[in-house]
């Protein structure tokens, strides 16, 4: 599914985010990316998804070359994933409902079908009764369940998702993890940085350090 | 295709939406572009009806022979041969002074001045029309007739009809060149009223990158604005031009009395209204279309 082939990435001037990295994720699998504050992880995720370009080695996704895509190319490569921000980016001029929709709008998804998707991905998430509500009415627990909603409406089969338990108390954590493990179980692939990898049990780790892979 | 048409359904409603959220900066905008739209458009209107009156008057040049006062009738016959053979003209209409004085009393404000007066104030006349209609052989033309007997003056009225039609060009130079300077304005306009909504709206720009969206939708929106700025502000500019001829009629039509004229003013026709409605849409497309490729990247 993912395969990093000595990948490295360098922010001017002179900064290794990430160096000589190469590891391979199977279809299916679970893994977490762990490690210290600025080891690489979120640089890591955004090679995936190509919010970032590698400036060495090469990034594959399904078998494509995702660090030379051209721009145009780029939409359809992030439909097929489904991404959570470590800063949730969310849209707050609109309702937790159109929120999720709002991928399903880009892709061009009918308006009758998308509509029970919408509702499919909140009842997930245990936001069912909330799709009126605006995001700033939502605990940081429910927000952050309302940017997994948004990024497993598509029902893509890879899903990132940056410290999606950051600032979250142990028992909201818990909980939101134990979605990530859900959708694990019905055959997404998930890719998980985070620091506080003891919620993830039977998730395959990768160690980053320094932006280098500890073994 | 269905998609395509829902797409263009959403972003044309997201865009109505974003102009009703901010109602005023939006109706200040609309009132901003239609004023400087109202400019050509008017000029416009006031042109169309200066070459529709143009029209209404005759527009063949004639030359008119006045005959002395104290010409005979036998003169006056044999200078109406001489014109009936002569090469070059076309046709001739004698207007006897006794005809004329009758047709001048039917004129209820002239009856009293003319009974005033002693005799026949009106000389024998003739009308005289062309075949070559060109200026410069009318000139020629009529500095012949100048030179016979008893002819006391020879008028030709093409000259005011030149100065007409030069009038009318200039006008229509100048409105082309206004609408010209305005819908560069309004361009500018659109450029940064949709350079404001880039940056408002940055943050739902970003993330619908990051979620697969392509530039075409996310432009989509933005291009709706500028579109219905343009076209919201060329309506104002119709119902300005419109209210303003309104306002003009009477006191217009009261002025070209003086001079034996009607002219009711009328506004934009169906197709000026088309083309102002048309052009101001398309030029706020434009500038919408110009700004995103600057802030868009």
């Amino acid at each position: 599914m993912i395969r990093f082939d000595r990948v490295s990435k360098r922010y001017e001037p002179g900064i290794d985010a990430l160096s000589d990295l190469s590891f391979d994720v199977a279809e299916r699998e679970m893994v977490v990316v762990s490690g210290h504050s600025g080891a690489g992880k979120s640089t890591l995720l955004k090679l995936i998804a190509a919010v970032e370009k590698s400036t060495g080695g090469a990034v594959l996704v399904g078998g494509q070359n995702v660090s030379g895509l051209a721009r145009s190319a780029l939409p359809y490569l992030r439909r097929r994933i489904g991404m959570v921000f470590q800063d949730q980016k969310l849209l707050f001029d609109r309702n937790v409902f159109e929120n999720v929709m709002l991928p399903l709008s880009i892709a061009g998804f009918p308006v009758r079908d998308a509509a029970q998707r919408v509702r499919a991905a909140l009842d997930k998430v245990g936001l069912a009764t909330r799709e009126k509500a605006l995001p700033v009415m939502l605990s940081g627990g429910e927000q952050q369940r309302l940017a997994i909603a948004r990024a497993v409406v598509n029902r893509p089969s890879l899903l990132l998702a940056d410290e999606p338990t950051a600032h979250l108390d142990s028992e909201t954590a818990a909980d939101v993890a134990r979605i990530f493990h859900e959708f694990h179980h019905v055959g997404v692939t998930v890719l998980i940085a985070t620091y506080a990898d003891d919620l993830f049990p039977g998730a395959r780790r990768l160690q980053l350090s320094h932006g280098k892979l500890l073994p | 295709m269905k998609t395509w048409l829902v797409q263009h359904r959403e972003a044309a409603l997201l865009a109505l939406r974003r102009l009703a959220a901010a109602p005023v900066n939006s109706l200040l905008s609309l009132l901003a572009i239609g004023i400087a739209l109202a400019l050509p458009a008017g000029g416009q209107m006031l042109l169309a009806n200066a070459v529709h009156l143009a029209g209404t008057i005759s527009a063949v040049p004639q030359i008119s022979i006045f005959m002395a006062a104290n010409a005979e009738r036998r003169a006056t016959t044999e200078i109406e041969s001489r014109l009936n053979k002569y090469g070059g003209v076309k046709q001739v209409q004698f207007m006897a002074r006794d005809e004329t004085l009758a047709r001048m009393k039917t004129n209820p404000g002239l009856r009293d001045v003319i009974e005033a007066l002693p005799g026949n104030p009106f000389p024998d006349a003739f009308v005289v029309t062309a075949t070559d209609e060109r200026p410069e052989a009318m000139e020629k033309l009529a500095a012949e007739f100048r030179q016979w007997p008893l002819v006391e003056h020879v008028q030709l009225d093409s000259a005011w009809v030149r100065r007409l039609d030069a009038l009318l060009k200039l006008g229509r130079t100048a409105v082309l060149l206004l609408g010209a300077l305005l819908g560069a304005g309004l361009i500018a306009i659109s450029f940064n009223i949709i350079r404001m909504q880039v940056l408002t709206h940055r943050a739902e720009i970003e993330v619908s990158q990051l979620l697969g969206a392509t530039d075409a939708f996310i432009q989509r929106p933005f291009l709706y604005y500028g579109v219905l700025l343009g076209l919201g502000g060329g309506v104002v500019a119709w119902l300005l031009v419109g209210a303003a001829a309104l306002w003009l009629r009477a006191p217009l039509s009261e002025l070209v009395q003086l001079y034996d004229l009607t002219v009711v003013l009328q506004s934009l026709d169906p197709r000026d209204s088309a083309l102002l409605l048309g052009f101001a849409a398309g030029l706020g497309w434009l500038g919408a279309m110009i700004s995103l490729r600057q802030h868009l990247r």
